[in-house]
């Protein structure tokens, strides 16, 4: 049976050979546990700056913990723990002497549900600049503004900035998360099935936006959707019972993967 | 198909629909006869002067101004007291705590003062505060409403906090917000509606409370502010006035009876309005 039952676009992202990749993220030895049970299983993986990289696989398979794990979103929950070495920048994240909430703010995440704060469109932009930056009204004006525009939003919401952020449409309220977390200017953003409850308009917005942003971000992203995957990714890392079974460019790894498992996913087989 | 089965079947769920309607007809027009006979025993002896003059001795005219206000200054110190306490402490059960074993622990007390009977709250204030102290005082009334306040409050922001989503939570933490901030900014708003409802509630309950303020506040016949000295309060004058012998001391009763029950009415149908928009929101 042939493997690319997964049309790739011809489009999209052919890496040049000797293009310099530096890895701005890098996962060494990394093993996660939720009690007692180890969900995450000797994880190697870089994410190299200003690239997509897709994390895909059956359900359960570990890819969501690993992205929580970059943020250290899991410190939120008891009895989680994490070793073995995430550097960003050279520095390791899981280090305890990590402040969390410095990190938090480079690497940001988008969920998979929409979370608007419960307060007015502005607010939830100019709620997470203000944190760490004191701005004058009208440059935190431009910053939200900047940060709307980049999210693809300002133009259906300039005109309402003062309503509540949750009186937006679904896909609306995602585009308003991405702003939220544009504007706090990460360095890395997480994406946590960032489409799953959005509909396919909505959901070609999100994967465009993703496209634009990478030129300026390091982006992660889950997902269950494999065209989604071969569409936004320049990486792609398929992993299955909380191992990382295979990573390469998202172009092979669709095409020609190495591992029998990674064919049998992607071609449907299972999952 | 079995048509005496079916049949059969439509029987009993019509004899079992009768009486569920009975015993609600049943007790509905219990509450009813109660709030009808309020309603016209309380009416008939409202007038202005209920709310300008002192309570009069027997067998002369007179209203019911101190014990009002006397009601009133107590619940607004108790809630003062109770509120704070009872939000932190929720806040730290439902937010800090969450998984904390002194949580399970604080949840299982609170709930037995939740419903522990007031009696025993104003035996124990009466123990800390009027038997140290030497004499009756509002400020010891004052504190064993807020002790009824307190456990009332923690149940609903710890209930209401925990309705807030973690997505929320964790969408906050992913931008950089410190959790502090997080519960000021986010939950706090998130379940505003809901704890303002707590308060409102607590506010229903002590509003009639009698016991605590027998053994703390006792009463005071004439006017006065100080509360360092018995204050008269609301039911512990309907509970005098209405066990009198005096035709126009027990009007009063009604009356004050009737001014409590529509207080604690209206905010009851605020706590209804507030808890509706945080459904549609």
């Amino acid at each position: 049976m042939s493997v690319a039952a997964i049309t790739v676009p011809t489009v999209t992202h052919n890496l040049s050979k000797d293009e310099d990749l530096t890895e701005k993220i890098s996962v060494k030895n990394l093993d996660f546990f939720y009690g007692d049970h180890r969900a995450l299983k000797s994880i190697n993986v870089p994410l190299y700056r200003g690239k997509v990289t897709a994390f895909i696989g059956p359900s359960g398979c570990g890819k969501s913990t690993l992205l929580r794990i970059l943020n250290r979103m899991y410190d939120l929950y008891p009895n989680q723990r994490a070793t073995g070495h995430v550097t960003l920048d050279s520095a390791n994240i899981l280090s305890p002497s990590q402040d969390l909430n410095l990190l938090r703010a480079k690497v940001g995440m988008v969920f998979q549900k929409p979370t608007p704060f419960p307060m007015t469109i502005f607010e939830n932009i100019a709620f997470g600049i203000r944190l760490y930056e004191r701005l004058s009204k009208s440059e935190l004006e431009d910053r939200v503004r900047h940060a709307l525009e980049r999210a693809a939003l300002w133009d259906e919401v300039k005109d309402k900035l003062g309503a509540n952020g949750l009186s937006l449409s679904g896909g609306q309220q995602q585009r308003l998360c991405i702003a939220r977390t544009v504007a706090v200017r990460p360095e890395v953003i997480l994406f946590d099935e960032p489409c799953s409850a959005l509909d396919p308009i909505s959901t070609a917005k999100i994967e465009e936006l993703i496209d634009e942003l990478k030129d300026d971000y390091t982006i992660a992203i889950v997902t269950h959707n494999m065209q989604q995957a071969a569409r936004v990714s320049d990486f792609t890392a398929f992993m299955y019972l909380g191992e990382l079974v295979e990573f390469g460019e998202t172009t092979r790894i669709f095409t020609t993967p190495n591992d029998r498992r990674t064919q049998d996913y992607i071609t449907g087989r299972f999952g | 198909m079995d048509t005496a089965l079916y049949s059969k079947r439509r029987r009993r769920n019509v004899i079992t629909m009768a009486l569920a309607y009975g015993a609600t007809g049943f007790g509905l027009s219990w509450l009813v006869l109660i709030l009808a006979v309020l309603l016209w025993e309380g009416f008939s002896g409202l007038s202005l002067s209920v709310f300008t003059e002192m309570t009069p001795p027997p067998g002369s005219a007179g209203g019911l101004l101190n014990p009002i206000v006397g009601s009133l200054v107590m619940t607004i110190i108790a809630v003062l007291i109770g509120t704070p306490l009872g939000i932190l402490a929720g806040t730290y059960m439902a937010e800090y705590g969450r998984y904390d074993k002194l949580t399970m622990v604080v949840r299982f007390i609170n709930d037995i003062l939740l419903s522990a009977p007031s009696i025993v709250v104003g035996l124990f204030v009466y123990e800390v505060m009027v038997a140290q102290m030497g004499h009756f005082s509002g400020w010891a009334g004052a504190v064993s409403l807020a002790v009824i306040v307190v456990p009332v409050v923690v149940r609903t922001t710890e209930d209401m906090l925990t309705l807030v989503p973690d997505t929320l939570r964790e969408a906050a933490a992913s931008i950089g917000l410190p959790r502090s901030l997080m519960i000021q900014r986010v939950a706090y708003r998130a379940a505003r509606a809901g704890m303002i409802t707590g308060v409102l509630l607590a506010v229903a309950r002590i509003s009639g409370e009698t016991a605590p303020l027998l053994f703390t506040a006792l009463n005071n016949q004439f006017w006065s502010l100080n509360l360092n000295a018995p204050v008269s309060s609301l039911p512990v004058v309907i509970f005098q006035f209405a066990l009198s012998p005096y035709k126009d001391w027990q009007k009063l009763a009604w009356t004050g009876a009737l001014i409590i029950t529509m207080a604690v009415l209206a905010l009851s149908i605020v706590a209804r309005i507030l808890t509706a928009q945080r459904k549609t929101s």
